[in-house]
């Protein structure tokens, strides 16, 4: 399938992809978006959108998608399903690829127990496989889910999240299976610290040949603090930061502890890349965008390629 | 059963403020047996709120009834009698009981003084947990009689999400991950190969509250 992805060319290309993410304001002022956008610029193949990430009410994905798509980005918009029914999400794919949205990312959403609307109903009408689903069906038949015939079909890259991490670990490489029967074609993985477990995972991964199927990022963060290690390990559901990562950090004075987490994340860039399966990287700098450069560029990941 | 728990007496006192003159009306059957609405709890809350107006120097009238089920027009007439000489019927069924007692006695407020929660069953004394959302549909045969629906937070079919931790869902680490308790009663099952691997299609949510309202019609049992 070729779409206007540029993210998707340059994986066809046989390049090492490079992902980051921007999350929208909580507020309706389009610089904010501008201005994280700038610090991005030659720097990634494509920036994922947040879709209210962690249940915090933002500025839309979308809107923020086409701020910096006018900035020459190619956007991926990240889609949750806990907000949207089957109406709403087939309204809003439209509505990307009609204002030149190349790539989506299909995730089911942070449960809104842990936003700033803890009282909002739990829509979930369709899960994260079956969004996948619904835009492969859309984009390739042509078709609604209700089996209707659309005028123009949306082109989009279609992309989703997994986590090698999460319980119960044995059903990890399964669930991505179950990802590319309906439809993935690339992945971004949940931040990676553990990298045995992830050595582990790929490997399965590569075992079922799902790799041939679908590009899989890695997805890192680097860490500003052992604060942040400790929460990570602790708060983030789904996280997993082991002990020889917070004790690293230890090791050095509080105020260089930012930098030693920029070097961790490279050295985990570096050995990510010699796994097999590995495709590129999604580099996650959550609230520390203006790193990802130095990141992109201490691994050794610049200039990117022109495609 | 149908599970539901008192609302706080501070509540009902307020929602009776205005009468002098009521009924409190339990029922005999889910609701005694979860303990929020039967004979001994009608008792209790009659003299809670007795107490609680005496309190505020004002004395209230209260007839304690105990109907057979309060979801059946049959036992709700039960008290068309004396009906007429209340101001309000404060009824300690579920939700289904209240509304019986509205549609019932048209000019008489019916009010409810619990909090009718979910369909499910006890775990112990004194705990209960939901078990079924009633959408009209049901899977359970595919997913090891485990229901995702209800049991899983996002409701997810191809679950478990990123957030499963030690079995845990990522809502609260006092609530189990249905997905968690799917995949392990799968393997037990010997299911979880052919099943889990399976894409889960999309439901026809159509079926449940989504619909609107809905309605059995059984022509073989009509009159
Ligand atoms: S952790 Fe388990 S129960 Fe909770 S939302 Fe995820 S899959 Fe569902």
């Amino acid at each position: 399938m070729k779409t206007g992805s540029r993210l998707e060319k340059v994986l066809e290309k046989g390049a090492f992809a490079v992902t980051s993410e921007c999350g929208p304001p909580r507020g309706a002022d389009p610089d904010v978006i501008r201005e994280k956008g700038k610090l991005l610029e030659g720097v990634v193949d494509a920036v994922n959108i947040t879709d209210c990430q962690t249940s915090v009410v933002r500025m839309s994905s979308l809107s923020a998608c086409l701020i910096l798509k006018e900035m020459g980005f190619d956007p991926i918009l990240q889609m949750v399903t806990r907000d949207r029914n089957r109406i709403a999400i087939q309204s809003d794919v439209l509505g990307a690829a009609a204002l030149g949205i190349n790539n989506i990312l299909c995730l089911s959403g942070d449960h809104q127990r842990f936003g700033d609307h803890p009282q909002a109903k739990n829509v979930y009408d369709i899960d994260s496989i079956q969004l996948i689903m619904t835009v492969k069906k859309m984009r390739d038949e042509k078709k609604f889910l209700n089996d209707q015939e659309m005028t123009k079909a949306p082109v989009l890259f279609i992309g989703a999240a997994e986590n090698p991490f999460a319980d119960p670990l044995e059903i990890r490489a399964l669930r991505l299976a179950k990802k590319a029967a309906a439809g993935v074609e690339f992945i971004q993985t949940q931040c990676i610290f553990n990298l045995d477990r992830f050595a582990e995972w790929m490997r399965e991964v590569v075992d079922m040949g799902l790799h041939e199927k679908v590009a899989i990022l890695a997805g890192v963060t680097p860490l500003k603090s052992v604060g942040m290690g400790k929460y990570m390990k602790s708060q983030v559901p789904g996280m997993d930061v082991p002990d020889a990562v917070i004790e690293r950090l230890k090791g050095v004075p509080k105020e260089k502890q930012g930098a030693e987490g920029i070097k961790i994340c490279i050295e985990t860039i570096q050995r990510l890349r010699e796994m097999k399966g590995v495709r590129g990287v999604h580099i996650m700098a959550i609230e520390w965008e203006e790193k990802v450069s130095e990141i992109a560029k201490g691994a050794d990941l610049l200039p990117r390629p022109k495609v | 059963m149908i599970v539901a728990q008192a609302k706080p007496i501070e509540d009902i006192v307020t929602m009776i403020d205005r009468y002098d003159k009521i009924i409190l009306a339990g029922c005999k059957a889910c609701v005694a047996v979860c303990a929020a609405g039967g004979e001994k709890e009608v008792g209790i809350l009659a003299s809670a709120i007795t107490l609680a107006r005496k309190r505020d120097g004002r004395a209230i009238e209260i007839r304690e009834v105990t109907l057979e089920r309060q979801c059946d027009p049959e036992y709700v007439e039960q008290i068309r009698g004396f009906a007429g000489d209340y101001q309000a019927v404060l009824s300690i069924a579920c939700g289904v009981g209240v509304q019986y007692m509205a549609e019932h006695y048209k000019t008489i407020p019916a009010l409810p003084g619990l909090n009718t929660s979910f369909m499910g069953g006890s775990l112990e004394q004194g705990v209960w947990s939901e078990r079924c959302q009633g959408c009209g549909q049901c899977i359970l045969h595919l997913t090891g009689g485990i229901c995702p629906v209800t049991r899983c937070s996002k409701s997810l079919f191809n679950g478990p999400c990123g957030g499963s931790s030690k079995g845990k869902c990522e809502v609260s680490p006092e609530m189990e991950c249905g997905w968690q308790l799917i995949i392990d009663r799968l393997k037990a099952l010997g299911e979880f190969e052919n099943r889990f691997t399976e894409l889960f299609p999309i439901k026809d949510w159509s079926t449940s509250r989504d619909g609107g309202q809905r309605k059995i019609t059984r022509e073989d049992m009509k009159a």
